[in-house]
């Protein structure tokens, strides 16, 4: 199952990389947010204490433009079908894409990071390898379920307003998690509780990359 | 080789499958034949794995088709409506993309040029012509080397020398070995790879037997 997993990443990012509309949406969705935050808060000495929210807020509904389009190009010429009629193991398919989906929000966020440093005036006071940490971790959690959901709602009417309906619930515990840990990385952490909120976002990545691993298979077939 | 017995399939309470019943010995070939809405691609779809049958029993070689479809999808080649490819990559990269996903080995530049593309072309699959995606699909197929052939209408889209070519093709996989159903409205064509016919009509079955006994075309469709 490696062997498929490692194909089905690599099929992705090999589709990413000619079409790059998934990095751009993503990207641009989530500089807007980040900047009209910026310019909506009235006082730009709160701007560091909102920062690392704002940059998990964007990530959270920027995210859903990556998983939609994850599954619109499957659609365009059955590729889906064709996939679940090849000789490929229905949980390489899920950790292909929840990996390629992981890979593309870390990504972006990555680059959003400085931009929003610049942006919010912010002096990273913690471990920066923490908050690639906390990153890439918090990125993987958006993608665990995105990746089942967007299978879910990517052939139903109005996928695009289904998404989100469905996945920003059970994010809540991740996003808030990795807020927080963002946030105590960025203006200090003098009570060292950046690592607890880091261990909740493990556990919650542990728990959902194994359960919807599972679950996809059924669903897939159905 | 391929047993349909008493195959029932509906959608909602639409039934579009009833009582049907195939038997197919290796290197034998069946078209159905029927008006659109008759049941073709339903059955079609019940052999290729991506339906399952609400009733009755379908085996390959003894073998539970449903219950073993994992494994027995290595086994079945489907040639269906859709072409099964990703639009921004090239007709080589599909190819590869898909050998590599279910573990083959094939000469591509050879498969390619065997259905009639030009193996150095690197343009995407979206700037493709109707019958081209249905040539690359072809060679997607070939991929496989079937024990169950599956073709939906396979003669759209392509010109009289692609329909040569998709004859020759099921000929080859027939002296192989394979066992072939083919979905057609062009019964005077498929006869020359197919030596029963089945005629369906609303899911039910009204000929089974020789495609040279076949009532005349347009009685198939009153």
């Amino acid at each position: 199952m490696i062997g498929q997993t490692w194909q089905v990443l690599r099929k992705e990012l090999l589709i990413e990389w000619r079409d790059r509309s998934r990095v751009s949406g993503v990207f641009f969705f989530g500089l807007a947010i980040l900047l009209m935050v910026a310019f909506a808060t009235p006082q730009s000495t709160v701007l560091p204490k909102i920062a690392g929210g704002t940059l998990w807020l964007g990530l959270m509904l920027a995210s859903t433009r990556s998983l939609d389009q994850s599954y619109a190009v499957e659609h365009r010429h059955g590729a889906m079908e064709g996939l679940l009629l090849w000789p490929v193991d229905p949980a390489a398919i899920y950790y292909g894409k929840a990996l390629a989906n992981t890979i593309i929000l870390t990504l972006v966020a990555t680059v959003l990071l400085p931009l929003l440093i610049a942006v919010y005036g912010v002096e990273v006071k913690g471990d920066p390898l923490m908050l690639l940490a906390v990153v890439g971790l918090g990125c993987a959690a958006l993608a665990a379920p995105g990746t089942l959901y967007g299978l879910i709602t990517s052939q139903a009417r109005g996928s695009s307003v289904l998404l989100p309906l469905l996945m920003f619930p059970l994010v809540v515990p991740a996003i808030l998690a990795a807020s927080n840990a963002t946030t105590k990385i960025i203006e200090g952490d003098p009570m060292q509780q950046a690592p607890a909120w880091l261990g909740v976002i493990f556990a919650f990545d542990c728990i959902h990359w194994s359960i919807m691993g599972i679950v996809y298979g059924r669903i897939l077939e159905d | 080789m391929l047993h349909v017995d008493d195959l029932s399939r509906r959608y909602g309470r639409r039934w579009a499958l009833i009582h049907v019943h195939l038997q197919l010995e290796a290197g034998q070939g069946c078209m159905l034949v029927g008006p659109n809405g008759s049941g073709k691609s339903t059955l079609i779809k019940c052999l290729a794995t991506a339906l399952s049958p609400h009733h009755g029993q379908v085996t390959l070689d003894g073998r539970p088709l449903w219950g073993e479809r994992s494994a027995l999808r290595r086994e079945i080649a489907y040639l269906g409506h859709q072409a099964h490819v990703y639009d921004d990559l090239s007709a080589a990269e599909n190819l590869d993309v898909w050998s590599r996903l279910g573990g083959y080995t094939p000469d591509i530049p050879a498969l390619l040029r065997r259905v009639g593309l030009d193996p150095d072309r690197h343009d995407p699959v979206h700037t493709f012509s109707a019958g081209m995606s249905r040539r690359i699909a072809l060679a997607r197929m070939l991929l496989k080397t079937p024990r169950l052939v599956l073709l939906d209408e396979p003669f759209t889209a392509l010109d009289p020398p692609g329909r040569e070519l998709m004859i020759s093709v099921a000929q080859e996989l027939k002296s192989h070995g394979a066992a072939l159903v083919m979905a057609t409205h062009l019964p005077t064509v498929a006869a020359r790879v197919c030596e029963q016919a089945l005629a369906l009509e609303a899911g039910k079955v009204t000929y089974d037997g020789p495609s040279s006994d076949l009532p005349p075309f347009e009685a198939v469709y009153e």
